[in-house]
């Protein structure tokens, strides 16, 4: 079988602007005299992973691990500086929820604007507006503007709206830490029910508890480098003894 | 290619969604709403008339149409390259999320501005009819160089769009830029007051000219634009996209580090 996502010998590296430099002027006075310097920050160093299609595959490590950045490249948002991606299918991304809101819109609006940013056609959404209201249970609030809502109703939304199609890959990064429980119960369901459909899910968590009980497989990362991949059983033992 | 066609086509509705976000909040809680767009540059060319019929006498037959034509592609020039410098950057907080098209904001921002030209258009036709300007043939010619001025600033947008994410400068210099051309262009004055060769060539390398005056020749003068004014404005435009786009895509994978 071809596994769905390759991550081939992936290394990313971000300049860490010792001092910053904005202006043109400022530019060209340290060029001239060669302190033009940028320390450079490896977050991921050479990592490979490759998730098999209808994989529930995990994502462990600490803060600034370089879970996110993993993530965001499988995403197609960041461009690695070396290796490559393969990515064999449509994604939702879910890294964080609501971007692409516009506050002042209305929730209305909104569903069409954020469908229309995940790259749905405007007959599907028209299509799926009901559904996406309906899974977010917010009929009564739809014509008004988002920046009066609480952040858990614009979760919901962004939720609903980022997982209506069956996509082949869902990228979950602690989603299910928003809104209340409920809620949360109703998003985990929802995840199963794509799995069970079929859609391949990467999902970073800080809950290793959680990961024990959704994922199949995992990737334990620590200062962009992998230290363990494999059964997310034998993963996650591993690092809670460390931890 | 033909895969770059494809993720435009089905970023479409982005596209449009986009420009009805920016409809709806320009005018949002106004009581005139999108009216506003033939309102204000009717008020504008009513105060440069008052201006220049006390300060300045220009020989100009009709001159509120040759006021409101050149202000309105003016108009349209600064307003759609100085909201596309910004688009990128505003947009950073989606573009660090998920993967769109990066064009897409600064050409949302060109096709926003043309459109709310296209209203203000309702403007200079009211001020034709008040001030009983003849009504050419050639009239329907004038979305020629309208068009090729579309292309024109999107090109320009894209560029300054890309320059503005690694130098913030480019977004203070560009206004000063701005009000060189307002001043290069005959917008108010007639182009008869170039004196002198110097001038006369100068004033016409500034593409904007070009815009300008066959535009107003349609409208005012009854003629088809010459093959000339179509070929200039033409090559300008296809300059100005050619090397907007060629910046954008090189440095475009770079812009999610410095925004």
């Amino acid at each position: 079988m071809k596994p769905i996502i390759s991550v081939n010998n992936v290394s990313m590296r971000f300049n860490l602007a010792t001092e910053k430099v904005d202006s043109l002027k400022e530019y060209f006075i340290k060029l001239t005299k060669g302190s033009l310097k940028f320390e450079e920050f490896w977050a991921l160093k050479d990592v490979s992973i490759d998730v098999m299609p209808g994989d529930f595959y995990g994502l462990v490590g600490l803060n600034g691990s370089g879970k996110s950045t993993l993530l965001k490249t499988i995403a197609g948002v960041l461009k690695p500086t070396k290796g490559s991606v393969t990515v064999g299918g449509t994604i939702a991304p879910l890294i964080e929820l609501g971007a692409g809101f516009d506050m002042d819109l209305t929730a209305r609006e909104n569903i069409y604007l954020n469908g229309a940013v995940l790259g749905f056609s405007k007959k599907f959404m028209d299509e799926h507006f009901q559904e996406i209201v309906d899974f977010s249970e917010l009929h009564n609030f739809l014509d008004v503007p988002l920046k009066n809502y609480s952040s858990g109703m614009v979760a919901r939304i962004a939720f609903a709206i980022a997982t209506v199609t069956d996509p082949d890959i869902l990228i979950a990064d602690e989603v299910l830490a928003v809104g209340d429980y409920t809620f949360q119960q109703k998003c985990e369901k929802r995840m199963k029910q794509l799995i069970d459909n079929g859609t391949t899910v990467l999902f970073v968590s800080h809950s290793i508890e959680q990961v024990k009980s959704l994922c199949n497989k995992a990737t334990w990362l620590e200062h962009g480098k992998i230290i363990m991949s494999g059964d997310a059983q034998t993963v996650c033992d591993e690092y809670s003894k460390r931890y | 290619m033909k895969t770059k066609m494809g993720t435009f086509w089905r970023y479409r509705f982005l596209l449009t969604n986009l420009i009805g976000r920016d409809l709806k909040i320009k005018y949002r809680r106004s009581k005139l709403g999108i009216r506003w767009s033939v309102l204000n540059p009717l008020l504008m060319m009513l105060v440069l008339t008052a201006v220049f019929s006390a300060f300045f006498r220009f020989d100009i037959p009709n001159y509120p149409v040759y006021l409101l034509s050149g202000n309105l592609l003016f108009t349209f020039f600064n307003d759609s390259t100085n909201a596309a410098m910004g688009s990128v950057l505003y947009s950073a907080p989606l573009i660090k999320k998920v993967y769109v098209p990066k064009y897409i904001f600064p050409l949302e921002k060109s096709c926003f501005s043309f459109i709310n030209m296209l209203f203000s258009m309702v403007a200079l036709l009211m001020v034709m009819l008040i001030t009983r300007q003849k009504f050419h043939p050639s009239i329907v010619a004038a979305i020629v160089p309208l068009f090729l001025m579309f292309i024109f600033c999107m090109g320009i947008g894209l560029f300054l769009s890309a320059a503005a994410i690694y130098f913030r400068d480019v977004m203070h210099f560009w206004t000063v830029i701005v009000m060189a051309l307002n001043y290069a262009t005959p917008i108010f004055y007639p182009e008869s007051i170039w004196n002198g060769t110097f001038m006369a060539v100068a004033g016409k390398l500034n593409p904007l000219y070009w815009y300008v005056s066959t535009f107003r020749g349609c409208i005012i003068d009854g003629l088809f634009p010459s093959t000339l004014q179509i070929a200039l404005c033409a090559i300008f435009a296809v300059i100005s996209l050619v090397v907007g786009s060629v910046m954008f895509r090189k440095t475009q994978d770079n812009f999610i580090l410095y925004i």
